[in-house]
């Protein structure tokens, strides 16, 4: 399986998600630059984290644009894996691959330091190995983390349950319905605000994140072994 | 010599007779030698760029002399002072580089931007090494809470810290913040970086080869930051506040680009000379790279990159815009250099060239503006032996009896309080706010004795740390600067490292003021001392002089940064008690110490008297017994004792994981005096029950006195002295005032 890490001016989390694949499925994976015009050989895209072109404007507002999002909307629409973190998610809901927006945290500071999120739904391509109901330990770092979206979304995305994380503790943002993380409709691109790739090892202070990896591989594994190489919901 | 091109700009001739020159803090005295080094009377260009560099911050002209007494050199040196950031050797071809840096006057009057800034400066000196920054640190000090400009500083300088560092990506991990009303109106912002080398990459910033191109790297010029060097290099005043327009503007974004950018080019291999343009950006940074080479060097200022209209030859020397880099390659590098800066965005401009006559030349419409001998601005500065005298309240303190405070009794109360005080409550409000993970390397992240940061693809890690506990230096400076050194070294010990090497930030006074002066002098002789001790050279460093407000002088404070080596990850070690039944165990002796202690300010209400003692012998004696315990695996826990002495350890030992701990302290002092008394040489270790003989055996073959206090247990924290109670409070409680102390006075 291949993984691509995307590269903007700005990424800073991008060692640490190819760090991450490395240590917890050994799979191969590159930077990709923001510049790129072909994902074709890629399984998965992972946008990491950061501060892509400084958060100039908005969040993601100027990412949406780099010529590689083309290639991400389109691998997107292949239902290739597709996995937003932090300023990732930023992008992706900038880029509307995801729907509503991430505003600026209640207490408007950053924050960081590890929550407790309950998974929410645990059949997405990246939550595969959770349990739904459980509640993992993962470590967030933002300012801009505050997830809000118009009550008809929030509707839409009860129903077809795009909610995949929920923070289970104290809300650190100010999130609507306490949501830490989010798919599409049809369950392969998902964004969240906490970082699964920081938490990969128990010297670091946690595992809880490192069966995102996992899940991953083998929602490729899966699909390879059903032959379908498209689609929405294969698994 | 030409005429300067503006109009405005004041003649030579006006210059002297208006002895305009005493404005950048040029004495006349200097005036006359500049003029004997130029042979005539300087332009205000030329004026403009001896006043920076030899100002305080550039030439050190009333530091040097001590800055000498430290030992500079040793075994894993591999650079010391004088260029970016020093340099240890941490085996299997690695190395360290790290460098402290003040920004004091600039957070005064600007906190966010001038703290902002202060971390973009430091990381730009250690990528200009070549190094790989890894981690951020800082050592912050404000005046009370209670005051709502100190609030306000304190809230920004710590957004500006944050906002450059966690945008850049780069973890800031551990520092210190302390609270007390000597820095009201001069806050300190002490700035670390520490970053990653491997030898055969390591940069010098030196113009090399006559006839080389020399380069502009980073955004255009603008007219920030003119003459920031020369204000950092006086007193701040009720005027300071005119001056913000000499506190530079950051972007964290700029930097990002120009540090992956910066080390991809030394990467190639290409670079032969590399310098960043921090104080007095591209006066210091060209005249230095020429002076190292021995070269001179022909800069042509319409080639400079600028973002406003009309900027004159002086605007241009003397702006302090951030993220900018100077460097020099060999000719037919060139297209190489550019396409490297091409891919991050960035222009890279060829603005000179090396040249052989010693001088720095500068161009701009076509006419020679300044023509300066190298020497004379980066060598011949003078340097001054200021007068020193013993101040009337050390004299005062010596006669001071700090144990004649009547017995506290409500020690419970008395704990409560000390674990409130802001300067040693819960700094979670702060570091929550940094992101101290991002590179995902961070093992011991703030709020232990140091912060260690593991070295992927080895078993090794780093342990750092900053300290100075500026009511001890200021009460003693000699033994003030010998703790600061000891302290920091028993923080890394205690986290598994060996110590290798500090960097340190001289916060003073005025040295124009004889007391002031005496306190440099005396800590810079402790600090010397304890670091020829401890093996601990100085690799690099910072002067940060005129620190003071209506008052007068701050507390002097010399801030010790400190990095060690340990060995293998399994070394790493915390301050929290880890599981019920461990055993606790005090190392050191407890004397009636309570000068300069944060019981003696937040009880009594004075800071007087003689700080605690410092026995070096008995200090590097805990250092190996520790260390070697912790080696062994024998040590569970592991915490130095600091600020709010044993009471506050244990407590804080027992936050982490709300653990409490039942102890019974033998000692023949008075037990509010015993319990925070804050005798140096100590720290409390737990092991588990079966190694716990082992480890005092350990400790008993090493000479260290060590008393078993009793186990980790329950959800409360109780102290006995001679087996009566003394301390019996839940965890929770003491946590909750220790925790809440900060946020509920930021509210």
């Amino acid at each position: 399986m291949n993984f691509a890490v995307l590269v903007f001016p700005g990424s800073n989390c991008d060692i640490d998600m190819l760090k991450a694949v490395e240590d917890t499925v050994g799979q191969p994976v590159d930077y990709v630059r923001h510049t790129a015009d072909d994902l074709s050989k890629y399984d998965a895209i992972l946008v990491p984290g950061g501060f892509s072109y400084g958060d100039y404007l908005r969040c993601g507002a100027i990412a949406r644009f780099a010529p590689v999002m083309n290639e991400v909307r389109k691998a997107a629409a292949e239902g290739k894996f597709i996995l937003g973190v932090c300023n990732g998610f930023q992008i992706l809901t900038e880029a509307g691959l995801l729907p509503g927006a991430l505003i600026r945290n209640k207490s408007l500071k950053f924050r960081c330091h590890p929550v407790d999120l309950r998974v929410e739904n645990a059949n997405t391509a990246f939550t595969l190995d959770y349990e739904e109901g459980e509640v993992v330990t993962i470590p967030i770092a933002h300012g801009e983390g505050n997830y809000y979206c118009s009550e008809e979304t929030l509707a839409q995305l009860k129903a077809n349950n795009q909610i995949v994380f929920r923070y289970a503790g104290e809300n650190p943002n100010g999130s609507v319905d306490n949501i830490a993380g989010i798919c599409n409709e049809a369950g392969n691109v998902v964004g969240m605000m906490p970082h699964p790739e920081r938490a990969v090892s128990e010297l670091l202070g946690s595992t809880g994140g490192a069966r995102m990896f996992t899940s991953v591989l083998n929602a490729f594994k899966k699909r390879a072994e059903s032959g379908a190489t498209t689609g929405a919901r294969a698994y | 010599m030409a005429q300067q091109v503006s109009a405005k700009e004041p003649t030579a001739e006006q210059i002297a007779e208006q002895k305009i020159y005493r404005q950048f803090g040029v004495t006349d005295a200097e005036y006359e030698l500049i003029c004997g080094f130029l042979g005539r009377r300087p332009n205000y260009t030329e004026i403009g760029v001896f006043s920076v560099m030899w100002s305080e911050h550039c030439a050190y002209k009333n530091s040097k002399p001590l800055l000498k007494r430290f030992p500079t050199t040793g075994p894993r040196v591999l650079m010391g002072p004088g260029e970016g950031a020093g340099i240890v050797d941490i085996g299997d071809n690695q190395a360290v580089a790290f460098k402290i840096e003040s920004h004091n006057h600039p957070s005064a009057v600007e906190p966010y931007q001038g703290a902002a800034t202060g971390v973009g400066g430091i990381i730009r000196d250690i990528f200009s090494m070549g190094a790989r920054p890894i981690a951020l640190l800082n050592s912050l000090r404000f005046g009370r809470l209670e005051n709502d400009r100190v609030r306000y500083l304190f809230e920004n300088v710590v957004a500006g810290i944050a906002g450059y560092g966690n945008c850049i990506g780069i973890p800031t991990v551990g520092g210190e913040v302390m609270f007390d009303e000597s820095y009201e109106g001069n806050p300190l912002v002490n700035a670390m970086c520490v970053g990653l080398i491997d030898h055969d990459r390591i940069q010098r910033g030196v113009a090399k080869g006559v006839g080389n191109p020399v380069f502009y790297v980073g955004p255009a010029t603008g007219r920030d930051g003119i003459h920031g060097a020369t204000f950092a290099s006086e007193d701040l005043t009720a005027e300071s506040e005119a001056k913000r327009s000499a506190v530079q503007v950051g972007d964290p974004f700029m930097e990002k680009l120009v540090m992956e950018a910066t080390l991809e080019l030394i990467e190639s291999g290409i670079v032969l000379g590399i310098q960043d343009m921090g104080a007095a950006g591209l006066t210091c940074s060209s005249a230095e790279m020429a002076s190292k080479a021995g070269n001179g060097m022909e800069l042509y200022l319409d080639e400079v990159p600028q973002r406003e209209e009309g900027m004159t030859a002086y605007e241009m020397m003397l702006s302090e815009s951030q993220e900018r880099m100077l460097f020099v390659t060999e000719p037919q590098h060139e297209e190489q250099a550019k396409a490297i800066f091409a891919r991050w965005g960035l222009d890279c401009v060829k603005v000179g060239k090396v040249t052989d006559d010693g001088r720095l030349r500068l161009f701009h419409k076509g006419e020679q503006v300044a023509d300066i001998p190298v020497k004379a601005l980066v060598d011949d500065c003078p340097v001054y032996h200021k007068p020193s005298k013993v101040p009337d309240y050390y004299v005062k303190n010596g006669s001071i009896d700090t144990n004649r405070y009547e017995q506290v009794l409500d020690l419970n109360g008395a704990l409560k309080k000390v674990l409130g005080s802001p300067s040693l409550a819960s700094k979670e409000w702060v570091y929550s706010q940094y992101d101290y993970q991002v590179r995902t390397s961070t093992a011991v992240v703030p709020g232990s004795d140091a912060a260690v940061v593991t070295i992927r693809g080895t078993r090794k890690a780093l342990a750092m740390t900053t300290d100075c506990n500026g009511r001890y230096v200021y009460l003693d400076p000699e033994v003030g600067g010998r703790i600061a050194v000891a302290e920091a070294a028993r923080n890394i010990v205690c986290s598994g490292g060996e110590p290798l090497a500090i960097t340190d930030n001289l916060n003073f006074g005025s040295p124009e003021k004889p007391e002031v002066f005496w306190q440099m002098e005396k800590a810079v002789d402790g600090m010397a001392e304890a670091c020829r001790y401890f093996e601990t050279p100085v690799i690099g460093g910072n002067v940060s002089l005129y620190n003071e407000n209506a008052k007068g002088a701050i507390y002097p404070t010399p801030v010790v940064g400190m990095v060690g080596l340990v060995h293998d990850l399994d070394h790493i070690t915390t301050q929290e008690f880890k599981a019920e039944g461990d055993v606790i165990f005090l190392l050191g002796e407890t004397k009636a110490e309570l000068g300069g202690s944060e019981f003696q300010y937040a009880i009594h209400g004075v800071t007087e008297g003689r700080p605690p003692e410092l026995d070096l012998a008995a200090e590097k004696k805990l250092h190996g017994a520790i260390l070697g315990a912790i080696r062994q695996g024998l040590v569970a826990s592991a915490h130095d004792l600091s600020e709010g002495g044993l009471a506050a350890a244990l407590a804080e030992a027992c936050f982490g994981r709300g653990l409490g701990a039942s102890v019974d302290f033998q000692s023949n002092l008075r037990p509010d005096i015993a319990l925070f008394s804050e005798s140096q040489s100590r720290a409390l270790l737990s092991a588990r029950p079966e190694r716990a003989d082992e480890l005092a055996a350990w400790l008993d073959s090493q000479g260290v006195p060590a008393q078993r206090l009793g186990t980790v247990g329950g959800d409360r924290l109780t102290i006995r002295v001679n087996g009566r109670a003394a301390i019996d409070a839940s965890v929770d409680e003491l946590r909750k005032e220790w925790k809440d102390a900060i946020p509920c006075r930021m509210k």
